[in-house]
Order: C-alpha cells, then structure tokens, then sequence
C-alpha cells in the first residue's frame, strides 16, 4: 500500500465520517442536558428522506437541507415531548422513533415514486457540490503535501467544513458560555438549576431542537451530498454508531471527532480490504473490522480501557418539586 | 401539572388506559393511510380478510405470532427486572447457530432426541450471548441498552462471517447452511393433522407454538408464584430495598438476562427448526424489535403478550396480502404501527391518565355542599 493508497482510504474515511461526527455532535447536546437518544438512527433517515424529497421538488439543495433539518426538528420535539414533559422511558420512546422512521420513510417514498422506496436520482443542480479550495493545483506538484492538500483538506461539500466546524462551536458553547454551563448542569443535576430560577423544561427543550438541527444535516448529508436520492434503511446503523462513539468519547466534542473519524477510518478500511489476502493472515475478514466499532465500545463500557460515565441525570424525567 | 395525582380504579388501569394507548397507535397509523391516499377502513378488511379469512392465512398468522411470543416474553422478563434488552434481536440470531450447529453436526442422536436437543442448544446459545451484557451491567456497571444495541451489530458481523466463510455448502450460491434432516426439524401442525386425517393447507405453523405457550405459563408462574420472581421484581422495583431484603440485584440482574436470552432462542425453534430448516442470514428479520412493541402492549404480562403477539401475527400476515392488493400499503406500514403501538403504549403510556383521571373525578365524586 502506497502513499497514494493511504490518501485516498483517508480521504473516503474523512467522507464516511461526517455523518457519524453530526450525529454523535447531536446525541452529544441531548445527552448532556439529560435526554438519552437512541433514536438517533430514525433521525438521520427522516433527515436523509426529507432532504432527498425537498431537493427534489424545489430543485435546490438548501432546499433540501431547510426541508430535512425542519423535519428532523420535529422528530426530535417528538421526543422531547415524551421524554421532558410525559416523563416517559427515553429508551422507549427512542426505539419509537427509530421504528416510525424506519417504518414512513419507506412507506412514503414507495407510495410516491413506487420505486420500492427509492426517490427519483437527483439532478445535479440539486446536489451540494465540491468545495475546491485556492491553490489546489499550484500545490498539487508539491510531494506529500500536494495530494494531502487536493485530496483531505479541499474537495470537500459544504456540509463536511460545517461538521468539523461544529466541533469547535460546540466545544466553546458547552465550556465557554453561560447556556453551555446551565445545560450541562442541568444534565448533571436538575434540581439545583431549578432552585437557582432557570427552566430545566427550556433547556431540555433547546439541547433537544440543537439536536435536531445536527442530527438532520447528518441525514441530508447522506442523500444530498453523497448518494444523491434517499434508500429505504440507507442510514445503514450509523445512529447507532454515532451513539457508540459518543460513548466512546465519553460526551466531550474534541474526543468524538476523533472517535468518529477513528470508526469512519475503519469504514473505509474494510471496504478497502474487501478480498484481500494479506501475507500471514489470509483473508481479511471484513466482519471483524466492520464490528471493531462496537467491540471497542464495549470494552471501554466494561471498563478495561478508562471508564465512560455517562452525565449524572440522564435518562432521568426531571419532577418538579410539589 | 400541580395537583397530584389520585390514583385510578384498577379496571381503568389494566384495562382502559393500555387500549386507549393502542386505540391511539391505530388511529395514527389510519391518519398515515389516508395520507398516502388509501382507505383505512378498506386496508383493515383486506388485512383481516388475509390473515383470518381462510386456514392457510390462520396458519401463518399464528406461526408469526409464535416467534413474537418468544421475543415478547424475553423482552418482559427483563422489564419485571427493571432492565431494558433491546438486544433480543441478536440473542435470537445467536440462538439460531446453536440450534443449527446441533441439527448439522450431532445427527447421531437418536430419533426426535436430536430437534429437542437442538432448541436446547439454541435456548443455550441464546442466554450465553445475553449472559455478557447482563454481566457487565451487573459487575462493570455498563448500561445494558448500550451494550445490547453493539452486540446486536456483533452477533449480526459474527453471524454473517460464520454463515457465509464457514457453514455454507461449498460451491452453494445462497448464504445457508445444508438442510437439516427430517429428525431435525420440529413437526409441522399440517403433517401432523394430515396423519389424522383432517385437510389442513401447507403452512409454517408448526409445534414451537406449544412450546412458546408453555413458556408464556412458566413465565406466569416464574414471575408471580416463585421466590426467584419475587426477587425479579423486587429489584425492579426498586434495588436499594432489595439490597436491604437480602436480596443481590447483580445476582438477579445476571439470572434475568439468561432466561431472557433463552426464551429469546425460542425464536429458533419456531423459525429455523420449524420452517426454514437451514441457518439463513438474518433470519430474525427484525422480529427481536417486535418483541419490544409486543412486551409494552401486553403490560409484560403473559396473558397481554399472547393477545399481543396473535395481533402482530395478523399484522404480519395480513399486512403481506395487503401489500400484494394494495401495493401503496407496503409492509413498512406494519413497522409504522409496531412504532405507533411503542410510541404510545411506551413512550406515551401516561398522556391519557391525566384526562381519564380528570373525567372519572368529575363522575364518581359528588358536588361539594
């Protein structure tokens, strides 16, 4: 494997990895205000289904992008409903919504298109383009560095740039701002955000729609930028990898970029690897690398490799005092 | 959401509040008919006709709804433990290996010893996959919902690598292992009453069903008329007092998860020993999740999961022949429902309460003065 090889498995990582880095990002706001969300999956596919179909009719890829993130805002408000003002199971009601998304988008694309599901393929106006960076081709003669910058760092889509800028975002606005602070405690420890005045409901609530947001770029991501239509079950376990990451990254921005990049890294490995022989081993099998993700977590749950605990009231309905 | 609560007569409790939660699954889901442009009231005849309207549809709805008996039970037995396995689904898929691994490879067991050995296996090969995340709840501390979830991925990469590099049948196209003989496999109803004369169409039907009734009475009696049930639901109600009682919640949370995995292998017997007789790639079809809306519908009760389970087995069934009338309704709307009915039965159970509670205050309570 060249030098060339390693570029391009990164390059394809960096593009795997996007959809897990906003998804993670979303569960990461969630979690830390205290709502669990396992329905991460079923949001990534709402997002992907109603980015794929405003695309679609309005012909524009912001379009889709509006469509999906307000329909992902809407799943997630879903939840929150259930799980901030019913006090309901957050598991439950997470596996709800990933069955109902599961379930409608397939049921309405086929009901549209009767293509089994699948929207029409997209036009190419409709799509979000690659994004090429000044002095792409002035550097390209330049060794090691030249490839790195055309391949890794330019010739991205603008959802791409947004994921990784949204690490740094979210980073500052948990550790650096007066609503980071207030949401993480009331992640932590609702009762003593209650008493100094603040709406645990408001917060919860907000943490839920940033989550939406996240969350939805990721689906549009998947059928806007890379696929260029929605696929029933086209999300493919990534709302569960995300989660896994998150864990993995124990709820902090900077560890699960590189979780998510580290499990998007080893996507494209195994792709890469499919039927190869190596010397020594034999066929690689794929299996194995394709499960790495979810091996590790569960290691690192089962605390052989530091310990991830989880903020202190998630999962927990916050009940006012009477 | 000041005033607490009064609580709500026992009738309303068992039986109102649960059918009003799943009468509110079905109205959404006829909404979602509507709105692709079908008649609810049309797809409900179709559904009925198709999976009640003659002995075959009767037959495959009930061999369904054995699966979902199996996977509704080992999803309830957790829930009495207070823990939440979603992991059924990869329980089951293991569960299948060992039950197939017994078919192929101890064929010199004599006679029928051979398929009861096989659900053995399978029931075993079930509680040994659910044993290490019921482990690492109980001694590591890592939540079961996360660690069922990334062994649902595991057991589907374990599976898909033993199915396709090591049991298939060289030069075998299909991802499957060899059929299992005859003394293999668990007898279908059809053969059966054909020996005794009555005409019964070819259907999947077959005995797990009776084992799966079986296990819904031995649940009954494990969890309300043993010391072991007792127990189970003593941490699920509440684990500092059970600690207090003397009673280990590690212990218990350990023993529960092994049942549930074995009753999630019972899946096994219906679906591989008793129809496909072959170990085929995702073979549970998502009918571990099922298991989940079947649990929540049926109040984890074995009564609840048999009505539950015999509904779903109409959904499945029904919901197939009306995908071939109606090619709109695709069988995706039967996940619709099976999130509706989780959705509501689940994550919603409490939404109706406060009204019904408010209506029946008004009713039963006299004006003051």
């Amino acid at each position: 494997m060249g030098f060339e090889d390693v570029v391009s498995i990164l390059g394809s990582g960096i593009r795997l990895s996007v959809p897990l880095i906003l998804a993670c990002l979303a569960g990461l706001w969630s979690e830390r205000s205290g709502v669990v969300d396992i329905g991460l999956e079923g949001k990534i596919l709402v997002g992907a289904f109603a980015g794929a179909v405003f695309a679609f009719y309005t012909g524009s890829a912001w379009g889709g992008m509006l469509g999906g993130v307000i329909a992902t805002i809407f799943v997630s408000l879903v939840h929150g409903y259930a799980s901030i003002d019913q006090r309901a199971n957050q598991i439950v009601s997470g596996t709800a919504i990933n069955m109902v998304s599961d379930g409608l988008t397939a049921l309405i694309g086929n009901a549209i298109w009767s293509q089994g599901g699948r929207t029409p393929q997209l036009p190419d106006t409709a799509l979000f383009n690659e994004i090429r960076l000044p002095f792409v081709e002035t550097l390209a003669p330049v060794p090691v560095l030249g490839p790195i910058y055309k391949h890794l760092i330019s010739g991205h889509d603008i959802i791409t740039y947004a994921a990784f800028a949204f690490v740094p975002l979210t980073y500052w606005a948990l550790y650096s701002t007066r609503f980071g602070l207030r949401l993480r405690a009331v992640g932590e420890n609702p009762a003593a955000v209650d008493t100094a005045g603040i709406s645990v409901r408001g917060l919860r609530y907000s943490a839920v729609v940033i989550c939406g947001v996240l969350v939805g770029l990721s689906g549009v991501y998947l059928s806007v930028s890379q696929a260029a239509y929605f696929q029933p079950h086209m999300s493919a376990g990534k709302g569960f990898i995300a989660l896994a990451a998150l864990v993995f990254a124990k709820w902090r921005p900077w560890p699960a970029l590189a979780t998510c990049l580290l499990f998007g890294i080893l996507d494209a490995l195994a792709t890469r690897l499919q039927g190869t022989v190596l010397p020594g081993i034999g066929a690689v099998p794929v299996q194995a690398i394709q499960s790495l993700p979810y091996i590790l977590t569960v290691v690192l749950l089962a605390g052989f490799i530091g310990k991830a605990i989880p903020p202190k009231a998630s999962g927990i309905p916050y009940v006012k005092e009477r | 959401m000041s005033n607490p609560l009064r609580p709500l007569p026992q009738w309303a409790d068992v039986a109102l509040i649960p059918l009003l939660n799943v009468a509110a699954a079905f109205f959404i889901s006829g909404l979602v008919v509507l709105a692709i442009g079908e008649n609810p009231i049309e797809a409900v005849k179709l559904l009925i006709v198709g999976a009640l309207g003659d002995l075959e549809g009767i037959g495959f709805t009930l061999y369904y709804a054995t699966s979902f008996i199996f996977t509704g039970l080992a999803v309830a037995v957790c829930f009495h433990a207070g823990l939440f396995n979603i992991g059924v689904e990869g329980q089951a898929y293991v569960a299948g290996l060992g039950a197939a691994l017994v078919a192929l490879y101890c064929q010199f067991l004599p006679g029928y010893s051979l398929v009861v050995v096989a659900i053995a296996a399978g029931a075993l090969f079930g509680a040994a996959f659910a044993a290490i995340p019921g482990y690492l709840q109980a001694k590591r501390d890592s939540h079961i919902v996360i660690t069922t979830i990334m062994f649902n991925y595991i057991a589907s990469a374990l599976m898909g690598y033993l199915v396709v590099n090591i049991l298939r049948v060289p030069g075998q196209m299909n991802a499957e292992t060899a059929p299992f003989p005859a003394k293999g496999q668990v007898p279908q109803f059809h053969e059966i009453l054909n020996k005794f004369g009555f005409d019964w169409p070819v259907t999947p039907f077959n005995l797990s069903f009776l084992l799966a009734l079986a296990c819904a009475f031995a649940v009954w009696v494990l969890i309300w008329r043993t010391r072991l049930g007792y127990e189970i639901r003593t941490v699920g109600a509440n684990p500092v007092a059970a600690v207090y009682g003397g009673i280990s919640p590690a212990r218990i949370t350990i023993i529960t998860t092994l049942i549930s995995g074995g009753l999630a292998g019972g899946m096994a017997a219906n679906v591989i020993l008793g129809e496909e007789h072959r170990l085929i790639l995702e073979y549970t079809a998502g009918f571990g999740f099922v298991g989940i809306a079947v649990a929540l519908m049926g109040r984890a009760h074995p009564v609840g999961i048999i009505l539950a389970s015999i509904l779903f087995g109409i959904l499945y069934q029904g919901g197939a022949e009306l995908a071939f009338d109606k090619p709109k309704i695709s069988r995706d709307m039967i996940i619709v429902i099976q999130g509706f009915v989780v959705l509501f039965a689940g994550g919603l159970e409490h939404m109706f309460r406060r009204p019904v509670a408010t209506l029946l205050a008004r009713r039963t309570s006299s004006p003051p003065i």
